[in-house]
């Protein structure tokens, strides 16, 4: 007894070193850009420099489209799925993990082949239509984020019911969906859209290939050019994707709370 | 001309019949159970009625007008569900004036009309609350709050007390029944709970594998049982297996003993025959000329409190009875041989569908 108790602190302590001795170490280096004290320069230097503000709207402002347009896209399928279609349920789930198997390079890739200026469709023609499509890729790579975590939403509550319920009471589709179903599956859908937010923060590889100014290649750019900035980065980048997995917690905890209890 | 008619109406789920050629015509105002086993047919009708499920074949028309092809969201139906079905996050008052707002009535009328309904179902103070803040019995109020708040020409109710406890089961099918006398609303009621049933619906449709086996008020339902099905479901029902001796005298055997019974027309002597015998027609008698007795053995006692059941054995025959609970008399013993009678009018005839 003792001895399994002991083995799973120890277990507990390597797993903690494992993640904390990196981090502490890259915030230890974060700090020592000035000789001999420690100071949060480097990180004065990050914020103030006018490319990492460009580049950090510039991805939050990607990343609110990809929620937008990923919270309109997959709300009404999964919804639809699962009151008129749950054949369909298997292959939909199958081409909702479809991102997590195919590398986003190949991905960009493909967009690029069947997208590039001499192609019918020029999206990358333009740079708005180059930002259209980056968004539109960020969508797939939170589909399957987005749509498990709205799926699980709609698990929690009785659609079929609630929406019979609607109807008979004289609502259309869209009221149904909007008023009755969207405000309760609301915590799931920000834990999705908190989980895309972190995933476009970061992403590169879209990003880079589309040549497009973007938070991720810019993280690249300054971790190979400088020395404690991208420490001081990654320790922000970290700090943005707690904040938002704090929030996810925080609005999970808010649906439990509001279940009914019968 | 009736308020709702359905004709021919039935419902195949793929291989399966489901509803087969249901024709039925409810008067409006009326409260119409539809009773039943689970899978028997009665909750499919309901949900086309309410336009849930399309029909395979056959009409509904309520107040004369086809509604058969109508969407769910354009018939004007009030509809309670088993499991409340109300909106988790809206209050009871938004809930109740939902069907309002959807409507776009004035939200001078909407708050006029929540508060007409709050008060009818006795939850006045409870209009900001939000569901999960009420208990099982309230929210069905308040479902029904919401159904009637829109002025529906129907009411349907799908096994609306299933989910609660026996004793609000009680009170609220009688405050149901109250507040649709009130309004004068047509109404239909689907239960597998023939107690819910008798107690509660002007006429009961008894439904068994998607037909209408018997269709009548309380009474007829509960005392002239025409099929065997019918009087097995509705109540507790004794079934005596007898041999048929002398056809023409009404005379017939059970284990052995002699019984007078009426209706053997056509009958021939060695026809086995099944008769149908409600428990609370049974007594304790002594064998006396014109009365049927049987003597067997009690095999069970049930004390219930105002009513005490027992069981009897014959041989291969059981039967149940009750008797009042008399205080200065106790019940007998289990193992006690004992003779009971009961009147030849009180044996129906099964016919052996």
């Amino acid at each position: 007894m003792r001895g399994a108790r002991f083995g799973s602190w120890l277990a507990l302590a390597l797993g903690v070193l494992y993640f904390l001795v990196p981090l502490i170490s890259t915030l230890e280096f974060s700090m020592r850009m000035k000789r001999g004290e420690y100071s949060f320069e480097a990180y004065r230097v990050v914020l103030g420099d006018p490319r990492f503000q460009q580049s950090f709207l510039y991805s939050t402002t990607l990343a609110l489209a990809t929620i937008v347009i990923g919270v309109l896209l997959v709300l009404p399928t999964a919804y639809i799925i699962r009151l008129r279609l749950p054949k369909l349920r298997p292959i939909v789930e199958f081409i909702t993990l479809l991102p997590l198997v195919v590398p986003a390079i190949v991905i960009v890739f493909g967009y690029l082949r069947i997208y590039n200026s001499s192609s019918f469709l020029p999206m990358t023609a333009s740079a708005r239509a180059t930002d259209l499509l980056l968004t539109f890729g960020y969508v797939t790579l939170s589909l399957p984020y987005m749509y498990r975590a709205v799926d699980s939403g709609l698990r929690a509550i009785d659609v079929r019911t609630l929406t019979e319920a609607a109807e008979s009471l004289g609502a259309g589709w869209p009221t149904i969906l909007f008023r009755v179903i969207l405000p309760n599956v609301r915590s799931a859908i920000l834990s999705g859209a908190f989980l895309t937010f972190a995933i476009v923060i970061g992403e590169f590889v879209f990003a880079s290939l589309l040549n497009r100014p973007a938070f991720g290649p810019y993280l690249q750019l300054v971790g190979a050019n400088r020395a404690y900035e991208p420490a001081a980065l990654a320790i922000i980048a970290f700090l943005v994707t707690w904040a938002c997995m704090g929030l996810i917690q925080v609005f999970g905890r808010g649906t439990r709370a509001s279940r009914p209890s019968l | 001309m009736a308020f709702l008619e359905l004709e021919n109406l039935s419902k195949s789920f793929g291989a399966n019949v489901g509803v087969h050629q249901v024709t039925l015509a409810i008067e409006r105002g009326e409260f119409v159970s539809f009773l039943g086993p689970s899978g028997c047919g009665k909750t499919t009708t309901l949900r086309m009625i309410a336009g849930f499920e399309q029909p395979s074949s056959g009409d509904i028309r309520i107040d004369g007008r086809d509604v058969t092809g109508l969407r769910p969201n354009q018939r004007n139906i009030g509809m309670v569900f088993q499991s409340y079905a109300l909106f988790p996050n809206m209050t009871v008052a938004e809930n109740v004036g939902f069907g309002l707002k959807v409507a776009r009535a004035p939200a001078t009328e909407i708050s006029s009309r929540v508060e007409e309904m709050l008060q009818l179902i006795g939850l006045p103070q409870h209009g900001e609350r939000y569901p999960y803040q009420l208990s099982g019995g309230q929210q069905q109020r308040v479902a029904l709050a919401r159904a009637l708040a829109v002025r529906p020409t129907l009411l349907l109710l799908d096994e609306p007390l299933s989910a609660l406890d026996a004793k609000i089961r009680i009170s609220l099918r009688e405050e149901i029944r109250r507040v649709q006398r009130q309004l004068g609303i047509t109404t239909i009621y689907v239960t597998h709970d023939q107690e819910e049933a008798l107690s509660m619906s002007d006429r009961i449709v008894v439904m068994n594998e998607g037909r209408i086996e018997q269709l009548g008020t309380p009474f007829e339902i509960y005392n002239y049982p025409r099929s065997r099905f019918v009087a097995s479901f509705v109540g507790t029902l004794n079934t005596l297996a007898t041999i048929v001796t002398d056809p023409a005298s009404g005379r017939v055997e059970v284990d052995g003993q002699p019984l007078t019974v009426s209706g053997l027309n056509g009958a021939k002597p060695g026809d086995r025959l099944t008769f149908a015998l409600r428990p609370e027609a049974i007594s304790f008698r002594s064998p006396t000329p014109g009365i049927n007795t049987l003597a067997g053995t009690l095999e069970e006692v049930s004390f219930l409190g105002s009513i005490v059941r027992m069981r009897v054995r014959f041989g291969e025959n059981v039967l149940s009875l009750d008797t009042f609970n008399t205080p200065n008399e106790p019940p007998p013993s289990r193992g006690d041989h004992v003779t009971v009678g009961f009147a030849a009018r009180d044996l129906r005839l099964l016919d052996n569908s």
